[in-house]
C-alpha cells in the first residue's frame, strides 16, 4: 500500500481535488492499470467490430459485512457484472467501477477492497477502464458501495434467450449452492458458527465461454441465482416463459455445513443467495454432455464436479415451479415474499 | 447430515405410509399442534402421499400467529416513541400489527434488531449502557427457558436497562379450549415434540383423560410426522385414547426438570390471549412480579387502545382447526403474505402461509398480477 497521507477516507477524497488525484494517482490507477485506463480520459474509448453483438449489463454491490469468508466486496463487485455478462452469453471485456464511499473507512480497508478489484479482474480477465469515486459524509452510508457496469462482446454460437426456452429441455445446477448466503450470515453480528464456509464468489465466464465454444445454440438460457437464489431465478423464468418447471430436491448439491446452519436457522436453501453458480436451460440431448463437461476439468474452478440436471421444463402447471421433495413428495416452489436473508449482495 | 438424513429417508418413508394404507380404514381427523409441524407437512409433500382418510387439519401452535395485535403495537411504540433498542426473533418483525410492523418502524428509523438468542439482546444491553434494551420475548414453553435465563443473566450482571415483553403462551389448556370448542371434531393430536422436550408429557395425561383423546408427542421429520400420524391412527382404528411418544430420541417423559426451574423463578402462569382465539385461562406465562424490574410491561406505562382484527380473517377458525386455509374467501385474494389480513399468514410457519407458500395459490396469484 502506498503512503497516501491520511490513515482514513476522508470528504476530501471524493471532492474531486488533490486529494481525489492523489487517491487516484498513487492507487486506483496503478493498482488497476490498463491502456484504457491509463488515457484518463472521461471515459474509456475502444473499437468494435460490426458484426459483433455486444452485451452490456450493471449492478451496484452494497454487502454488508465487506470481508467476509471466501472474499469482499471488489471481488464481487467485479464477479457479479463479470457473471450477467457471461449469463448473456458473451465474453466480458471492459468494466467500469463507481465507488461510494462513507467518510472514515479506513485506508487499509479500501486498499483491500482494491486489491480485491484487482485480483477479481485479472481472474476474470477483464479490464477496468473507466470509474468514478464519490465521498459521502459518515453515517450517509455504510462503508463502500460499489457500482460496476460491464461490457461484454456475445460469442458467435451464442444464442441465449427466454423465448428459446421450450418444453423437454433440461435444467442444470453448475454447483452446490446457498455457500455466498450462508457465509456472509455466519460472519454477520451476532452470529458465531465455528464453519469453514465460504463464499462461492468466482468468475462463471471461462467455463461458459468453452461451453458455449462446445454447445453453441444447445444452451436455450443461462442464469446466475444470485439474490433470492435457485428458487427465485426459476420462478422468474417460468412466470416469464409461461411454461413450468419441475425440479427434483435430490440432485440439487448442498455442503453439508450449509445444510446444517439452514437448518438451525430455518432457511430455505433453495432462496439463499449464490455469487458463482449458474442455472443452465439446454436441449435435452445435450444435457448429459454439458454435465459431464462440467463435471470435468472445464467445471473445476466453479465447483462443477457437482453439477447435475434438477429438472426439466414441461407444459403442464405453467409459471410454476415444483418441487419433488426427496421423500417423494411434491410441492410448488413460490416466489420469495420478503427478504430472506436482508443484503446479501 | 446424522439424525437428519434418516429421518428423510424416502425407503424408511415409504414403509411408514405403507403401513398408514394398511391402518386406515376410515376418515379420521387429526390435529398437528405445532406451526413447525405444519411446515414439515406442506414442505416435503406429505399431505398429498398420505391415505385420504388422514385428515390432518392445523393447530394454532405458531406463537407469531397468536400474539395478540395489542403487543405487536406496544412493541412498535416501544421501539418508536420510547427509543429503546427492540430485540426481536426474526419473524416476528414482519407481522403487523394495527398500524404498522416492526420491520416498518425499522425502516422508519426506529432500533429494531433481528436476534437468534435472547442472550444476545443482554449483551447489547452491556455494550449500550445509556440506552433501554427490550426483548420481544415470544413463544412456547420452548422458547420459554432462554428467555427467562435471559432475565436471570441481566439480574446476575446487575443491568438495569435491559427488559422482556412477555408473550408466551402454554399447549395444553389451548388444546382443552380446542376440545371445549362446540364446533371441535378433532379425534386425534400431534403433540409438540420441542415443547415436550422442555416440559415433559405428563401435563397431557389429563387431557388424554377428560377428552379422550389419542395424543402423540411427534418430532418433525418426514419420518417422525408419519410415525406419529400412524401411532394415532393405529389407536383410532382400535378405539384407543393413550398418551404415547413417537419422539423418543429428544423427549425425556419428564422433559427438562432444569429448564423448568428457569422458567419457574421468572414467569408465573397467567391468561392470556390468543389472537384469532380470544383469551384462554392459566394459558401463558408473564414475568413475577419479584422480577418487575425486567418486564417491559411495568417498567414501561405503556397503554394500547385494542385495535379490532379484520372481519374478513378467519384465523380464529383456522387455528382451531374448524377450517383450512384454501377454505377461506380471502385466501390468496385480498390476503397474501405481501398484505395479510392475519396473522397466521405472515409466518412461515401459519398455516395459512405455509399452503400459500407449497400450494398453487401463489402462483396463481401471480399469474393475475
Amino acid at each position: 500500500m502506498p503512503q497516501l497521507d491520511f490513515d482514513i477516507i476522508t470528504l476530501g477524497h471524493g471532492s474531486g481535488g488533490l486529494l481525489t488525484h492523489k487517491l487516484l494517482d498513487s492507487g486506483v490507477f496503478d493498482v488497476l492499470k490498463n491502456p484504457l485506463l491509463d488515457a484518463r480520459h472521461d471515459g474509456a474509448v475502444f473499437p468494435v467490430e460490426a458484426a459483433q453483438r455486444l452485451a452490456f449489463t450493471t449492478d451496484s454491490f452494497v454487502i454488508a459485512p465487506i470481508f467476509f469468508p471466501g472474499g469482499n466486496i471488489g471481488e464481487i463487485a467485479v464477479f457479479g457484472t463479470v457473471n450477467d455478462l457471461a449469463m448473456c452469453g458473451a465474453i466480458p471485456r471492459y468494466i467500469s467501477l463507481a465507488f461510494i464511499i462513507e467518510e472514515g473507512l479506513p485506508m487499509t480497508e479500501f486498499w483491500e477492497v482494491l486489491l480485491g478489484v484487482k485480483s477479481a479482474a485479472e481472474r476474470a480477465g477483464v479490464h477496468v477502464v473507466t470509474g468514478d469515486t464519490k465521498v459521502v459524509e459518515r453515517g450517509k452510508g455504510d462503508k463502500i458501495f460499489i457500482n460496476t457496469s460491464g461490457i461484454g462482446i456475445v460469442h458467435e454460437q451464442a444464442s441465449i434467450s427466454l423465448s428459446r426456452v421450450a418444453v423437454g429441455d433440461s435444467i442444470i445446477l453448475s454447483s452446490s449452492i446457498a455457500n455466498h448466503g450462508i457465509a456472509v450470515m455466519a460472519e454477520r453480528e451476532g452470529l458465531q458458527f465455528e464453519s469453514t464456509i465460504t463464499s462461492d464468489t468466482r468468475p462463471l465466464n471461462h467455463a461458459v465461454k468453452r461451453l458455449l465454444d462446445e454447445f453453441g445454440a444447445s444452451i436455450h438460457l443461462l442464469r446466475d441465482p444470485t439474490r433470492g437464489g435457485v428458487a427465485t431465478t426459476l420462478n422468474e423464468i417460468a412466470r416469464d416463459t409461461k411454461l413450468g418447471i419441475n425440479i427434483r430436491q435430490k440432485p440439487i448439491a448442498i455442503d453439508e455445513q450449509v445444510y446444517g446452519v439452514c437448518e438451525i436457522l430455518g432457511l430455505d436453501p433453495l432462496y439463499v443467495a449464490n455469487e458463482g453458480v449458474f442455472v443452465a436451460i439446454v436441449a435435452a440431448d445435450a444435457a448429459e454432455a454439458v454435465v459431464e463437461r462440467l463435471r470435468g476439468e472445464l467445471g473445476s474452478e466453479i465447483g462443477g464436479h457437482e453439477a447435475a440436471v434438477i429438472g426439466e421444463v414441461v407444459s403442464e402447471h405453467p409459471r410454476q415451479v415444483v418441487l419433488q421433495s426427496r421423500i417423494g413428495g411434491r410441492r410448488v416452489v413460490s416466489m420469495l415474499v420478503g427478504e430472506q436473508l436482508p443484503r446479501i449482495c | 447430515m446424522k439424525y437428519l438424513s434418516e429421518y428423510r429417508d424416502p425407503e424408511l418413508v415409504g414403509q411408514y405410509l405403507n403401513e398408514l394404507h394398511k391402518t386406515v380404514t376410515q376418515t379420521w381427523t387429526i390435529m398437528e399442534i405445532c406451526g413447525g409441524q405444519t411446515h414439515s407437512l406442506v414442505k416435503h409433500g406429505l399431505l398429498a402421499m398420505m391415505p385420504s382418510g388422514i385428515n390432518m387439519v392445523h393447530g394454532p401452535g405458531c406463537p407469531v400467529c397468536v400474539t395478540p395485535l395489542n403487543l405487536i403495537d406496544k412493541a412498535v411504540y416501544l421501539a418508536e416513541e420510547k427509543r429503546v433498542i427492540l430485540c426481536s426473533f426474526g419473524d416476528m418483525i414482519r407481522v403487523p400489527g394495527s398500524k404498522k410492523s416492526l420491520l416498518e418502524a425499522k425502516a422508519g428509523g426506529a432500533d429494531v434488531r433481528i436476534l437468534y438468542s435472547p442472550l444476545e439482546a443482554v449483551e447489547i444491553a452491556v455494550s449500550n449502557p445509556d440506552r433501554e434494551v427490550v426483548f420481544f420475548a415470544v413463544g412456547f414453553e420452548t422458547t420459554a427457558p432462554a428467555n427467562a435465563l435471559s432475565v436471570l443473566h441481566a439480574e446476575r450482571l446487575g443491568l438495569n436497562n435491559y427488559s422482556i415483553l412477555a408473550s408466551h403462551v402454554l399447549v395444553p389448556p389451548a388444546m382443552a379450549a380446542i376440545m371445549d370448542d362446540e364446533e371441535a371434531r378433532i379425534q386425534g393430536f400431534l403433540a409438540a415434540g420441542h415443547v415436550c422436550t422442555i416440559m415433559g408429557i405428563h401435563e397431557y395425561e389429563p387431557l388424554v383423560e377428560q377428552y379422550k383423546v389419542p395424543i402423540v408427542v411427534t418430532g418433525f421429520e418426514p419420518v417422525d410426522m408419519l410415525h406419529g400420524i400412524l401411532m394415532t391412527a393405529r389407536q383410532l382404528e382400535r378405539g384407543e385414547a393413550k398418551l404415547e411418544n413417537q419422539y423418543t430420541r429428544v423427549v425425556q417423559p419428564d422433559g427438562n426438570p432444569d429448564a423448568r426451574a428457569v422458567i419457574e423463578k421468572v414467569f408465573c402462569v397467567s391468561d392470556r390471549e390468543w389472537r384469532g382465539i380470544g383469551t384462554i385461562p392459566t394459558s401463558g406465562y408473564e414475568v413475577r412480579s419479584e422480577y418487575a424490574a425486567f418486564d417491559a410491561n411495568v417498567k414501561f406505562d405503556v397503554h394500547i387502545t385494542k385495535a379490532p382484527e379484520s372481519s374478513d380473517c378467519i384465523a380464529g377458525q383456522v387455528l382451531k382447526g374448524l377450517k383450512k386455509p384454501h377454505q377461506c374467501s380471502q385466501f390468496g385474494k385480498s390476503c397474501t403474505p405481501i398484505s395479510p389480513l392475519g396473522a397466521p399468514m405472515v409466518s412461515s410457519e401459519g398455516a395459512c402461509a405455509a399452503y400459500y407458500h407449497f400450494s398453487q395459490a401463489a402462483s396463481e396469484e401471480l399469474q393475475e398480477a
